[in-house]
């Protein structure tokens, strides 16, 4: 076949063809009009009301993409944070423990469709507070979360089949810390499953995406959730732990970066207080010579590139086996070429802006140490906007398995390629590091997918698909990935305490 | 070289060269190319755009020497009220090419017919090519010929091939258009494949198109993806640019302007033309004439303010 193709066409092999993506067919800008319905100032929400902080300290939230202050959102001190956990306490006390697991499932099912309601207004704000493009936002977070609400709701009543034959009991009152990659997802991953298991919760989201935890304030006003059982405070790491070292607190669910997550884990060792931490990962993308090349590409492209790569389980890092490496990277490249970098507002951009300035900074460290210590950068030619912080989509090719771009989590839209030979070297490669959060597997071999899913030290394998989240499926770490498990059965028996 | 038997189809031989296809994973990638907003200016130009890629046409039992010269008059000038391009070609039965001449003369709008037993190819080859050879000498400048899918489902994948060689040089310089009939491939695999097959033996700007129209299943983004992804790595294979053509089922300019971001950006500029990509459509036209005179005049128009050319009467 391959020897007739040459001989019936005759190909003039002057130069290499190669494929244009300029502007001869340009897109308008398409913002997205929804009112994000954003305050100067915001507010605490404790025992059911917004307050101004007892600290009476406030901090800027930043646009990402502007570099414009957006509001202001206080700093909450310890005077705050005692009133949050009294206020979970009390609300533990007197309304949520009383209440059936029915009943909870309401106020649960409520938050959901308040939710639904308000989305568009909700995924304006979060891709405004975090710099995240508006498809993303409007597609993938608002309308995950409202599922978790939904689907934790269904849990309420049904508790003792997700622990059978034990005797349990919630926690009463969690602290729950979470990151700003996916501020309002993270969000209902944390407060939906402690709330269907009967606890009161303390939420601190991160300082740089507080806006949307805010004002989901507003939501649960609405959906008239008894004062107390969620208490919202906003801060950076201190707040964060006072929270940890709060008497009140039972359990702290973490989210974040494993440095911070090894801090709270020695906090919380001897106290008694139960713990699950999901912390970061530098997952592995295992693409086989027998896999469907251009949906491993896509596959790739949406696993490191989603979110800015701003993901804990980011496939940030390409085993690709040698024997099809050179055209699959040749593949990436094209497909690189089309991926828009820009305003996180405007419905065709595809790559918004990184999250913040100290992100940037830590993003343009990395990838000097990856070119300092031998790697291949390649960068895609895309216009960047002048104001805000925004990343070009890059990869490193000739990475060893030394280089701090292969071990150290990157957090941003930098992929590093490894090449393999043998599907033993595969396993290996990827298993060499300290992280254990997720891999990926491209094959189109079935029996191919069972073994690595097993060889694989990760929480999640995913298998020629890539960044596939679902309430029902639970997610979580290996190693200095973390512990405990969010989504599914599994999540909900995270908050509750076996008693016998 | 030693020789061994090998177990494998032809079929399976050339899937393995040529690589497969993911079902799920392509049709969430063209999905994303639904979620593309084309507003204002750029609205404007792609509803032209693809106007100029319309290969208006009217293939039924029933049409008529007056039709033809409707669709032809239509062609050349789409709508008396607007500035637009013309279509790039009318698609008509062999029988139809000679009064489709005398209503053209020499307008740039170019004659598409299709050939070699159209829709089902079940006629011997003989009798195919001569079709083909009395649609040129009739002045045909476009064959759009289908591919005998019984014979590539069979398994025999070097028969198809040589068919298809056979075919054009029956075209002498006339431009070939080959359909797969994707609906009658069934998976993407074989689309895949079916696309390299026809792909090595044709020349550049002869094109590969996804339907006839007269099956069930039509053009989608997805069959339409599989083809376009096949010619881009032929391209960058072997420097032959080979055309594409996505017929039936793209009936209004929201689906046309999806297609047009799948070529956008899967093959790049040089395919944003209508030497390189057509639309095989009929009620598409007033579609975009619809779109077009509401960019331009603020509200919608009853459709009965648009001429009827190519609907069957």
């Amino acid at each position: 076949m391959s020897a007739q193709r040459k001989s019936a066409n005759n190909p003039s092999r002057r130069e290499t063809p190669e494929l244009l993506f300029g502007d001869l067919w340009e897109f308008d800008p398409a913002p997205e009009a929804a009112d994000p319905k954003l305050a100067e100032t915001y507010s605490l929400f404790i025992e059911g009301k917004l307050v101004a902080p007892r600290s009476r300290k406030y901090f800027e939230s930043i646009n990402p993409a502007t570099e414009k202050c957006l509001a202001r959102i206080p700093a909450a001190g310890k005077a705050d944070i005692n009133a949050a956990f009294t206020a979970a306490q009390t609300g533990s006390a007197k309304y949520w423990s009383k209440l059936s697991g029915k009943d909870r499932g309401k106020y649960l099912y409520r938050v959901a469709r308040l939710f639904q309601d308000r989305a568009r207004e909700f995924a304006v704000a979060e891709s405004m507070d975090g710099g995240k493009p508006i498809k993303e936002s409007r597609d993938f977070d608002i309308p995950m979360a409202a599922a978790h609400f939904f689907y934790y709701a269904g849990w309420a009543d049904k508790l003792e089949y997700a622990l059978p034959g034990t005797s349990f009991r919630p926690y009463g009152v969690v602290g729950q810390i979470i990151p700003w990659n996916f501020p309002l997802l993270m969000l209902a991953w944390k407060i939906a499953p402690a709330l269907a298991a009967g606890n009161c919760v303390v939420i601190k989201p991160a300082e740089t995406t507080s806006i949307t935890a805010l004002k989901f304030a507003e939501i649960l006003q609405e959906a008239e959730l008894p004062p107390g059982v969620v208490n919202i405070v906003s801060g950076a790491g201190p707040t964060g732990q006072l929270i940890v070292d709060h008497p009140a607190a039972n359990k702290i669910a973490f989210t974040g970066s494993t440095a911070v997550g090894k801090a709270i884990l020695r906090a919380t060792a001897g106290s008694g207080k139960g713990l699950t931490l999901e912390l970061g990962g530098k997952a592995a993308n295992i693409v086989f010579d027998d896999a469907p090349i251009d949906q491993a590409v896509e596959g790739v492209i949406n696993g490191i590139f989603f979110n800015q790569g701003h993901v804990c389980c980011a496939g940030s890092r390409l085993l690709v086996q040698e024997s099809i490496a050179e055209s699959f990277v040749k593949k990436l490249k094209t497909r690189i070429a089309t991926l828009r970098v820009g305003d996180p507002l405007d419905k065709n951009t595809d790559i918004g802006a990184i999250n913040s300035k100290a992100q940037l900074e830590k993003i343009t460290e990395l990838v000097a140490s990856g070119v300092s210590e031998g790697a291949e950068l390649f960068q895609s030619s895309c216009a960047l906007p002048r104001q805000g912080y925004f990343y070009r989509p890059s990869l490193f090719q000739r990475v060893t398995q030394s280089h701090r771009i292969a071990r150290e989590e990157i957090f941003g839209p930098v992929l590093s390629i490894l090449t393999f030979r043998t599907v033993g070297e595969a396993i290996e490669k990827a298993n060499n590091t300290a992280y254990g959060l997720s891999a990926g597997v491209w094959t189109d071999k079935g029996s191919k997918i069972f073994k690595m899913s097993t060889a694989l030290k990760a929480g999640v394998v995913w298998a020629n698909t890539y960044n596939k989240f679902d309430p029902t499926s639970p997610f979580g770490g290996y190693k200095e990935s973390g512990f405990g498990r969010e989504g599914g059965k599994q999540g909900v028996s995270d908050y509750l305490k076996i008693e016998s | 070289m030693p020789t061994f038997t090998s177990n494998k189809s032809p079929l399976k031989r050339l899937l393995d060269d040529v690589g497969r296809v993911d079902q799920i994973a392509i049709e969430e990638r063209v999905a994303k190319f639904s979620t593309r907003s084309i507003k204002k200016g750029s609205k404007v130009q792609g509803l032209n755009l693809a106007l100029s890629m319309v290969d208006l046409t009217t293939l039924e039992g029933k049409d008529t020497p007056g039709k033809i010269e409707s669709l032809c008059q239509k062609g050349q000038n789409p709508d008396p009220e607007l500035d637009t391009p013309q279509v790039a070609a009318v698609c008509v039965y062999p029988f139809m090419v000679k009064h489709a001449r005398r209503c053209l003369g020499e307008s740039a709008v170019r004659i598409a017919s299709v050939a070699t037993g159209f829709p089902s190819g079940q006629v011997p080859l003989r009798t195919r090519l001569q079709e083909v050879k009395q649609a040129v000498r009739d002045g045909a400048d476009e064959i759009d010929m289908v591919i005998q899918r019984g014979l590539f489902l069979s398994g025999q994948v070097q028969a198809v091939q040589d068919e298809i060689a056979a075919t054009v040089e029956a075209c002498g310089d006339v431009r070939l258009k080959v359909i797969l009939e994707v609906s009658e491939l069934e998976t993407y695999d074989n689309i895949r494949v079916a696309s390299f097959l026809a792909m090595s033996v044709l020349r550049a700007g002869d094109f590969i198109k996804t339907s006839t129209g007269k099956t069930s299943g039509n053009a989608t983004l997805a069959n339409t993806q599989v083809m376009l992804e096949a010619i881009r790595d032929f391209y960058l294979d072997t420097g032959i640019p080979i055309s594409m053509k996505p017929a039936g089922g793209i009936k209004n300019s929201k689906q046309a302007l999806h297609f047009l971001v799948a070529v956008k950006e899967t093959l790049g500029d040089a395919w944003l033309t209508n030497q390189r990509y057509r639309f095989g459509a009929s009620s598409l036209l007033n579609d975009l004439l619809m779109q077009l005179r509401k960019q331009q005049q603020g509200v919608y128009q009853a459709p009965w303010k648009f001429s009827d050319a190519s609907s069957g009467y």
